[in-house]
């Protein structure tokens, strides 16, 4: 039987690694995910787990580690944050390069400088390319589940690659919620053993003795990439199937890649990613009292990106109204250009306009929470009604200044950012 | 467990078709690894020489599960299959590091010191050669003083620090065993080899690798200069054993400098004084080695 316990998102994490039996945990500490690795010490020292706890001296180290016991076979589990993500960057290539299953969870953090150790998501999504699978949860149930469901998807065959789980930093690592915990023997229903079958690809054989992690030249090179490609975009169709077998065996989470809110009918949508969609989908229901026809897009999985999916949402043909306007709201910024998440959907958007003809919806990019700045719902409605805004505004007249413009950006609490004022300022 | 001795090596070859240099050390030195350690032996090659040369596919040179580590985390990935060889209760599974002298001394020496730290039971062995030979002979943090690289053209720059001492630093870490051997001497190599296996815990080999590409020596060079980097008292032969050092060989008068030296381009344009300069360094060396065994043999605690 299930148990509901009082739990952080931290804390969802350590039972769900608990549940998923690694044989190895590699711990290095870096705020705010020291909690998952303090928990699992405790599980691993009651003899709640049998697994190998290894204080490493670094996060390198870490993942390095993790990629010898994966090598013998094994079912592994580390976490990090920030400074920490970063530093195992090398790795991250390495490990996903290596083909090797394995499960991470990331406490998104600001990264310095200036120092900061609050939540933002600027450390995962700088490792966006880095052949990782990437999952951000809404809330510790979710984040819970994700964890057993990455290493489903991870082990997978045809997929054979890492997945990085990423929580809030604070916001959800750190705040409490009611969580289902599962019972083990459910759980070793629906996982697979927690060692890799003998053969494997990516792992040693005392019968036929392996050469890993090899070299290759520019003849070959490329056939390798292709197939980390090809296993990547393969992985959504796991990741569905994983959770819609998740959703038979426990009866609960999303399946897709994607979670709408309130998006069939609405003309002004909000995609975002992580712990703020709470925020956002209390002031959906705030203007859609108002009437204003507002929805919501969360983005479940970055890598995979769910272009398909996407699409599928704003195009559908049994939507009821036409989208008008989108806006990208996340806790990042890839400096002289705009945030990483919106970069992404405007790729997706233009593929689909440059395939179908005509015009994309426009996209406002809405970069928040930097550092752990706090998003209310006010600003979540206020966002919403630029949205609104800017559409009606920018029907009225080409030259507004609330029309969207090349490289507009608008930080929240600031002026939005355009090179003119800029040029206004200096001059 | 049978003993490893050169008379007893197997004729079973576990690493074939490398393209390695003519004369390589580092690849004489891993060649008798595998045959003393056998077909159960995992072994962790960071990127360096020994990996360039091994694992190219989709040719591999190795006989035995072989791995490329990350630069700056061998020790780190022999400590990621060492637990799975506690969390699954295997036996007899020999796991080795085999790293160059930057992979060990410069960027991997922090996750060296984390395995070493734990009491992972595994066998680290540094071949030296002395500089990064694999990027085309850079100054490492082993290289001599005095020595020419890509990066030390004068031979000058490299005066500015004195090669890092790796036994004092793994002994430092108070593991069970470590030692330095050289090429030069194969018996001795092997003896500590045979030793480090048994040890249950960390152990370290430090070992003397010549690199005729790098050092501007004869391909057929690499024994003698492993022989006579000895007889010079540059390159002592030592044993750290649970908490005492043992100097194999102390010899009564070491060989002239210029009998090492002279066979080497890296080591032309060498002024006489700076040539009484390393001797002076040598002996300063040998007189802090005596001191040190004097002090472990009477130690109480060792």
């Amino acid at each position: 039987m299930a148990s509901v316990e009082f739990l952080s998102g931290n804390e969802a994490v350590a039972q769900a690694v608990r549940l998923a039996r690694p044989r190895v945990i590699a711990a290095y500490p870096i705020t705010p995910q020291t909690t998952v690795v303090e928990r699992l010490s405790e599980i691993v020292e009651a003899g709640e787990l049998d697994a190998q706890f290894v204080h490493v001296e670094s996060e390198h180290s870490a993942l390095a580690l993790l990629m010898g016991s994966a090598a013998m076979g094994a079912r592994t589990f580390t976490a990090t944050s920030s400074q920490g993500l970063l530093y195992m960057a090398e790795c991250l290539y390495y490990a996903s390069g290596g083909r090797w299953p394995l499960v991470m969870m990331n406490a998104n953090r600001a990264l310095a400088l200036p120092w900061n150790i609050y939540g933002d998501q600027s450390d995962s999504l700088a490792l966006i390319s880095s052949g990782w699978i990437q999952a951000y949860a809404e809330d510790a149930q979710e984040a819970l589940d994700m964890i057993i469901q990455a290493y489903a998807v991870a082990e997978d065959i045809e997929v054979r690659t890492p997945v990085l789980v990423n929580l809030d930093g604070f916001v959800l690592t750190h705040t409490y919620e009611a969580v289902s915990v599962p019972d083990q023997l459910e759980v070793d229903r629906f996982l697979p053993p927690p060692d890799l079958p003998e053969g494997y690809p990516g792992t040693f054989s005392m019968s036929k003795p392996q050469s890993l992690a090899i070299t290759a030249g520019p003849g070959d090179y490329t056939v390798f990439k292709y197939q980390q490609h090809a296993a990547v975009m393969h992985s959504a169709a796991v990741i569905r199937s994983v959770g819609e077998k998740f959703h038979q065996h426990f009866g609960r989470g999303a399946t897709g890649l994607i979670e709408g809110y309130r998006s069939e009918d609405a003309e002004f949508i909000l995609i975002t990613l992580g712990s703020v969609s709470g925020t956002v989908r209390q002031a959906i229901d705030e203007l859609r009292r108002q009437g204003v026809a507002v929805g919501m897009l969360r983005l479940r999985y970055l890598r995979p990106f769910p272009t398909e999916e996407l699409v599928e949402y704003l195009y559908s043909s049994t939507r009821t109204r036409h989208v008008q306007n989108i806006g990208v709201l996340e806790k990042d910024i890839s400096f002289g250009h705009q945030g990483s998440v919106s970069l992404e959907v405007k790729s997706a958007l233009y593929e689909y306009a440059s395939r179908q003809g005509g015009a994309a919806v426009p996209v406002l990019n809405f970069v928040a929470g930097l550092g752990g700045q706090d998003i209310s719902g006010e600003d979540v409605q206020n966002i919403f009604l630029e949205l609104a805004s800017s559409v009606n505004a920018a029907n009225q007249s080409q030259q507004t200044l609330s029309a969207p413009g090349f490289s507009d950006v608008r930080f929240l609490g600031l002026e939005p950012f355009r090179e003119e004022n800029q040029h206004q300022d200096a001059a | 467990m049978k003993k490893i001795s050169i008379k007893m090596l197997p004729d079973d070859e576990y690493f074939v078709g490398h393209k390695g240099c003519g004369g390589c050390g580092g690849s004489l030195i891993l060649r008798w690894t595998l045959k003393a350690l056998g077909e159960r032996c995992h072994i962790v090659i960071p990127a360096g020489c020994m990996s360039a040369i091994g694992f190219i596919y989709p040719q591999m040179a190795l006989g035995v599960n072989a791995m490329i580590a990350p630069f700056a985390a061998t020790g780190a990935v022999l400590s990621g299959i060492a637990a799975v060889i506690r969390a699954k209760g295997l036996t007899d599974i020999p796991v080795v590091g085999f790293a160059g002298d930057g992979a060990t001394a410069d960027i991997g020496l922090q996750s060296l010191s984390g395995a070493l730290d734990r009491r992972e039971k595994i066998i680290y062995i540094c071949y030296d050669n002395e500089a990064y030979m694999n990027t085309g002979i850079q100054r490492s943090s082993a290289t001599p003083q005095g020595a020419r690289t890509t990066t030390s053209p004068s031979g000058q720059t490299a005066f500015a620090g004195s090669k890092k001492d790796l036994l004092r630093i793994a002994a430092a870490h108070g593991i069970p065993y470590a030692a330095t051997a050289s090429v030069g001497h194969p018996a001795d190599f092997l003896r500590k080899l045979d030793r480090a296996r048994q040890i249950d815990g960390p152990s370290f080999l430090h070992v003397f690798a010549p690199c005729p590409t790098g050092w501007g020596c004869a391909t057929d060079a690499t024994t003698e200069l492993g022989r006579s980097v000895v007889t010079t008292g540059l390159w002592p032969l030592l044993e750290w054993d649970h908490g005492k050092i043992r100097i194999n060989q102390a010899p009564h008068s070491f060989a002239p400098l210029a009998t090492y030296l002279a066979p080497q381009a890296r080591f032309r344009g060498l002024e006489a004084n700076q040539i009484e300069a390393l001797a002076a360094e040598r002996d300063r060396t040998w007189v802090a080695l005596r001191a040190w065994e004097r002090e472990t043999t009477n130690s109480v605690l060792a």
